[in-house]
C-alpha cells in the first residue's frame, strides 16, 4: 500500500519504520528537514519537507495515488485539516490523531462528518491497555482475540512454582488446565517451545486460553490473583485522565498525584469521584503519607521515563502487587527488562500496533486472509488471526502431518463459535479462525506458515 | 564495520560482473574470435570468489553510512581489477596496470584510452570495453539494488555513495523501486538511440558500442579516427543523445509520469542547456575561420561542447588545434560537468549553481553585514549543510587536482598535458589537450601516472568521499 505519514514525531517515526518494514511504500512529511533526513536514513522511506496541510506539499508526496494518509503531527486541528485536504486532493482513507480530551466525546461525530477511517488517541489507547492489564493483574500483558473470547496472557512464573522443572507435557498432565504455552522468554531469548521444553521459575511465558479460564492456571502455578481495588496513579496527564475514568467505571478506587495545581483542579472537576492529590509524586514523604504500600496497584505516568522507573521500583519494594510503568523514550529494552518491573507501557508502540492492525486488515480486503495482528512481548513476537478461506489447499489434513515452519505455532482455532485448543489430530477447515503465534514476522497469509508454501 | 556484509556485497558484485561479460561472449561467438576464451576465463575468475554468496549469508545485514561508502569504493576497485582480466588474457593490453587503467576508464565512464590502434583489437574485447561504460554510467551498485534485496532496508547508504550530486533523493519511497525506475529510463533511452543510429545506417557493432559510450557518457570509440568518419546525421544524433544523457534523470522521471510542472521546476536542467547553447555559440564564432562553412563549424562545435560538458569525450575533430579561447572554454566545461543525477561526471551544474549563489550571498553580506539572506534553488531553501558539503567538496576536489598534477608532472610533459590529463580523468571525460589530446592517447604516460589517474577516475566517479573513507582508520575498526 502507498501510505503518507504526516508528522515525524515519536509515533510518526515508529509508524514509518514498522509500516515500511511490512512492505508498504511510505512517504513522510515533516516541516523539519533534519528530522526527515534522519528518518529517511534510518528506514526505506521517502521524505518530503513542508507543511503537511498544504495542498502543494501533499501533491509532492503524490497524494493522488496514495491509499492511506496518517496525520500524527502535534496539533489535533492540523491533523484534521491534513485529512480533509487529502480526502479532497486524492481519494485515500485517512487516519488522524486527535488527543485533546475535549474532542474526545465528539470522535464519532468527527469521524462521520469528516469521512475519516479512524481517529487515534494514543493516550486513550494506552489507558485502555493499562485498564485491561489491571483487570487481570497477574499478567504482564493481555491481548484478546475472537472478539474478546480468547486471551493471550503474558506472565512470569513465580519463584518456587509447582511447574518449575516440569516439561510442558508433564505440566499439562499435572495441572489439567486448558491452556497452551506459546512463547517462552528466557535470558532475553524468545523461543516457541515444544512439548519437551522444561519450564523454570522466572521464565516469561505467554499462554493462550479462553477468557476467564486463566484463573485455575494461575492458582496452580502459584500466582495469587486478587482483584485490584485501590489504584494509585502518579502523574495526572491525559493517560491518567482516561485511565481514572475507566477504572472508576469498573468500581476501583483511584487516587491521582499531580504536581500542577490547575491540572488537579481540572481533574477533580471532571471526575468528582476520584481522589486528586496536589503534590510532587516523586517525594517519598508524600507517597508514604498517601500510603503507597497499601495500594493494590500503582501506575507511574509522569512525563519523565527515569522517574517512572524509579517510582515503580520503589512501589514494588513497598510491597505493591501490581506496578505499571509508562516508558516514552527509553529504547534500552534489555535494561528495562532486567529490572523486574511487571508491566511497561509504551504508548507509541501501542498506537503503531493499532494502526498496523488497520493497515493489515485493509490489505486483507485485497487478497490476504489476515484478520488482526498483535505485536506481543514488546514487538518481538506476533500473534496473528487468520480466517481460512474456501480455497485453502490443506483442509482436512491433521496438524501433526502439516509441514509447519519452525518458530510458528497454531495457538487456537475458533470453529462455529467454539474455541478449540489445537492438538495434533485437529484439522483446519474453511471458515475457521486461527490464531498463529510467531517470532518471525514475515507472515502475510495462512499459507506462509508452512515449510513449502 | 560490518565485514561480512562487505564481502557479501562484493561477492554479488563479482557474480554480476560475470553476467555483464555474457553479451561480449556472444559477440565473440558471432565473430568467431579466439579472444572469447579469455572472456570465458575471466567469467570463471569472477565466479570462483563470487559463488560464495550462495553458501554464506551475513547474519546482520544492517549497514550504516561508513559501510555504504567503503563498500561502494571497494566495489569499484574490485570491478576494475577483475574487469581488466579479459584485456590481459587476450593479449590486447599485455600490461596489467594498463589494463586496469583501461577498465577503470571504462567503468567510470571516462573513456581515456591507452590503446594506440583500436581497430586491431578483437570485436568481443572492444564490446566489453564499451559495455563497461553502459554498466558504469548508471552505476553497478544501483543495478544490484534494483534486483537484489541486498542490505535489508539500508540500501540507501549504498545508493547515496554511488549516485552523483550534492543531495541524493529518491523518486519513489522504496530504494529498490527507485533504482529500478532509473534503470528503466536508462534502458529506454539507450534503445531509442540504438534504433535511431541504425536507421541512420550505422553498422550494428558500431551502433551498440557508440550507444553504450553515449549512454554512460563514457567515450570509447571503435575506430582509430574516433567519431570523425561517421556521417553528419550520425554525428548530430550522437550530439543530441550525449546532451540528453547529461540531463538529471529526475527530469525524465517527471516527464514520464506526466508531471511536467515538477519537471520544469528543475532549474539545473535549464542552466545546463543554457551553458551548452552559449558555449556552442561562442566556439562556433571563434573557430569559424578554420572552416569553410558555418554549418560544419556549428556541427563540430556542438559535438565537442556536448561531448565535453557531459564528460563523454568522443571527438569528431582534433580540438587540440583550435584557438586558445575555444580550448580554454572546453577545459572550463570539463570542470562544470553534467547535471546531478545524470550519468555524467564533473563538478555538476547544480553544485556550480550553489557555489555561484553562495558567492553572491557572501558578497552581499559584506556590504550589508546584518542582512539575513537564504540561498534558494528551485524555489526551495538550500540548507546550510548542503552548502557546506558543496564547499567542502570543492576544496577536496582542488586538493586532489593539485596533488595529481604534481605527481603526473614527474613525467616531464608540458603543463597543459599534465593538467588536462588530470582534469580529463578526475572529471571522467577522456581526452585532454596536448599529448593526451583527442588524436593522441594516454599510452605515453609512466606507470605511476597511470596509477594516479586510475585513482582519479574512480575518485571522480564516486565524488571523492567514498574513496577517501577507505583511508580513514575508523572505517576499518571492527564494530
Amino acid at each position: 500500500m502507498k501510505i503518507i505519514v504526516i508528522g515525524c514525531g515519536k509515533i510518526g517515526e515508529e509508524l514509518a519504520g514498522v509500516l515500511s518494514h511490512e512492505g508498504n511504500d511510505i512517504t513522510i512529511i515533516d516541516k523539519n528537514e533534519q528530522v526527515v533526513q534522519t528518518v529517511c536514513d534510518r528506514y526505506d522511506v521517502m521524505g518530503v519537507v513542508g507543511n503537511g496541510a498544504s495542498y502543494p506539499t501533499q501533491l509532492e508526496a503524490e497524494v493522488g495515488s496514495a491509499d492511506l494518509m496518517i496525520a500524527v503531527t502535534g496539533s489535533d486541528e492540523l491533523n484534521l485539516l491534513c485529512c480533509l485536504i487529502a480526502k479532497k486532493a486524492g481519494n485515500c482513507s485517512t487516519i488522524a490523531r486527535v488527543r485533546n480530551p475535549e474532542y474526545n466525546t465528539e470522535v464519532p461525530f468527527l469521524k462521520e462528518e469528516l469521512g475519516l477511517a479512524m481517529i487515534i488517541n494514543q493516550e486513550q489507547t494506552a489507558a485502555s491497555e493499562i485498564a485491561r492489564i489491571l483487570r487481570v493483574p497477574s499478567a504482564i500483558e493481555v491481548t484478546t482475540f475472537a472478539r474478546g473470547r480468547v486471551e493471550l496472557l503474558r506472565l512470569r512464573i513465580p519463584e518456587k512454582s509447582e511447574v518449575d522443572g516440569l516439561s510442558l507435557v508433564e505440566m499439562h498432565h499435572r495441572l489439567n488446565a486448558n491452556v497452551l504455552v506459546c512463547t517462552v522468554q528466557r535470558d532475553g531469548q524468545i523461543v516457541i517451545p515444544n512439548g519437551n521444553y522444561i519450564l523454570r521459575s522466572g521464565d516469561d511465558i505467554s499462554i493462550v486460553c479462553e477468557a476467564d479460564a486463566e484463573k485455575i492456571f494461575f492458582r496452580h502455578i502459584g500466582i495469587r490473583q486478587q482483584p485490584v481495588r485501590r489504584v494509585m496513579i502518579i502523574g495526572g496527564g491525559d493517560i491518567a485522565y482516561y485511565l481514572a475514568e475507566a477504572l472508576s467505571a469498573y468500581g476501583m478506587s483511584v487516587k491521582i498525584i499531580e504536581k500542577k495545581f490547575e491540572r488537579c483542579e481540572f481533574l477533580s472537576e471532571k471526575m468528582p469521584r476520584i481522589t486528586v492529590i496536589h503534590g510532587d509524586g516523586s517525594s517519598r514523604e508524600l507517597l508514604e503519607e498517601e500510603d503507597l504500600g497499601s495500594c493494590d496497584a500503582v501506575v507511574t505516568l509522569t512525563g519523565i521515563d527515569e522517574e517512572n522507573v524509579i517510582l515503580s521500583l520503589y512501589a514494588k519494594q513497598s510491597g505493591v502487587r501490581k506496578v505499571i510503568t509508562k516508558i516514552n523514550h527509553i529504547t534500552f529494552k534489555e535494561v528495562i527488562d532486567s529490572l523486574n518491573l511487571d508491566s511497561t507501557i509504551e504508548p507509541r508502540h501501542l498506537t503503531a500496533e493499532y494502526i498496523l492492525q488497520y493497515v493489515r486488515a485493509r490489505r486483507n480486503a485485497s487478497g490476504s486472509n489476515m484478520e488482526t495482528l498483535h505485536k506481543i512481548i514488546d514487538g518481538r513476537a506476533e500473534a496473528i488471526e487468520f480466517t481460512i478461506k474456501d480455497d485453502f489447499k490443506r483442509k482436512n489434513i491433521s496438524l501433526q502431518a502439516l509441514p509447519i515452519r519452525k518458530n510458528v505455532l497454531i495457538a487456537c482455532i475458533t470453529r462455529d463459535g467454539k474455541i478449540i485448543q489445537p492438538r495434533g489430530a485437529d484439522v483446519l477447515l474453511p471458515g475457521d479462525s486461527v490464531v498463529v503465534v510467531t517470532v518471525d514476522s514475515q507472515l502475510d497469509d495462512i499459507d506462509d506458515i508452512f515449510e513449502d508454501r | 564495520m560490518n565485514f561480512s556484509m562487505v564481502f557479501y556485497v562484493l561477492g554479488w558484485l563479482l557474480d554480476f560482473e560475470a553476467m555483464f561479460m555474457l553479451p561480449s561472449v556472444i559477440t565473440g561467438i558471432i565473430y568467431h574470435e579466439q579472444a572469447v576464451l579469455s572472456l570465458l576465463a575471466s567469467m570463471l575468475a569472477c565466479l570462483v570468489p563470487g559463488v560464495f554468496v550462495f553458501f554464506f549469508k551475513p547474519k546482520d545485514k544492517k549497514i550504516y553510512a561508513r559501510e555504504g561508502y567503503a563498500i561502494t569504493a571497494l566495489a569499484w576497485i574490485v570491478l576494475s581489477i577483475f574487469g581488466a582480466i579479459p584485456f590481459v588474457l587476450s593479449g590486447s593490453i599485455p600490461g596489467f596496470i594498463d589494463a586496469v587503467f583501461e577498465t577503470a576508464s571504462g567503468f567510470t565512464t571516462t573513456g581515456a584510452s591507452i590503446l594506440t590502434n583500436v581497430e586491431a583489437v578483437p570485436h568481443c574485447i572492444l564490446f566489453w570495453r564499451s559495455f563497461t561504460h553502459w554498466v558504469g554510467g548508471m552505476g553497478v551498485i544501483v543495478f544490484m539494488i534494483a534486483f537484489l534485496p541486498l542490505a535489508g532496508g539500508s540500501e540507501m547508504f549504498l545508493m547515496k555513495a554511488e549516485s552523483p550530486g550534492p543531495s541524493v533523493s529518491k523518486l519513489v519511497p522504496k530504494v529498490k523501486t527507485t533504482a529500478l525506475t532509473l534503470y528503466k529510463l536508462y534502458i529506454w533511452l539507450t534503445i531509442v538511440e540504438i534504433v535511431i543510429l541504425l536507421l541512420g545506417h550505422m553498422p550494428l557493432f558500431d551502433t551498440l558500442c557508440i550507444t553504450f559510450g553515449t549512454a554512460g557518457t563514457g567515450g570509447f570509440s571503435v575506430l582509430n579516427s574516433g567519431c570523425a568518419d561517421y556521417t553528419a546525421f550520425q554525428q548530430i544524433v550522437i550530439t543530441i543523445f550525449m546532451i540528453m544523457f547529461g540531463v538529471n534523470f529526475n527530469f525524465y522521471y517527471y516527464v514520464s509520469r506526466k508531471r511536467l510542472k515538477d519537471a520544469m521546476h528543475i532549474s539545473e536542467v535549464f542552466v545546463y542547456l543554457g551553458i551548452i547553447a552559449a558555449s556552442i555559440a561562442m566556439i562556433t564564432v571563434n573557430i569559424s575561420s578554420l572552416y569553410s562553412s558555418r554549418g560544419t563549424a556549428l556541427k563540430d562545435a556542438a559535438f565537442q561542447v556536448g561531448s565535453i560538458i557531459t564528460t563523454t569525450g568522443f571527438a569528431t575533430t582534433d580540438f587540440n588545434l583550435w584557438p586558445s579561447f575555444s580550448k580554454a572554454l572546453l577545459v572550463t566545461l570539463m570542470f562544470v560537468g553534467a547535471c546531478a543525477g545524470s550519468t555524467g561526471g564533473g563538478l555538476k551544474v547544480s553544485r556550480v549553481q550553489i557555489l555561484c549563489k553562495s558567492v553572491v550571498k557572501e558578497v552581499y553580506f559584506l556590504t550589508h553585514p546584518h542582512t539575513i539572506r537564504k540561498v534558494t534553488m528551485d524555489g526551495r531553501q538550500v540548507e546550510h549543510t548542503v552548502r557546506r558539503s558543496v564547499l567542502t567538496y570543492l576544496s577536496a576536489y582542488m586538493v586532489v587536482v593539485v596533488f595529481s598534477v604534481l605527481l603526473v608532472s614527474l613525467d616531464n610533459f608540458d603543463l597543459e598535458t599534465s593538467f588536462t590529463a588530470v582534469a580529463a580523468t578526475l572529471n571522467n571525460i577522456g581526452p585532454g589537450l596536448g599529448k593526451v589530446g583527442p588524436s593522441a592517447n594516454f599510452s605515453s604516460l609512466s606507470g605511476l601516472s597511470k596509477i594516479v589517474l586510475t585513482f582519479d577516475m574512480i575518485a571522480g566517479r564516486l565524488e571523492l568521499f567514498p574513496v577517501f573513507s577507505l583511508f580513514a582508520p575508523s572505517t576499518w575498526r571492527k564494530s
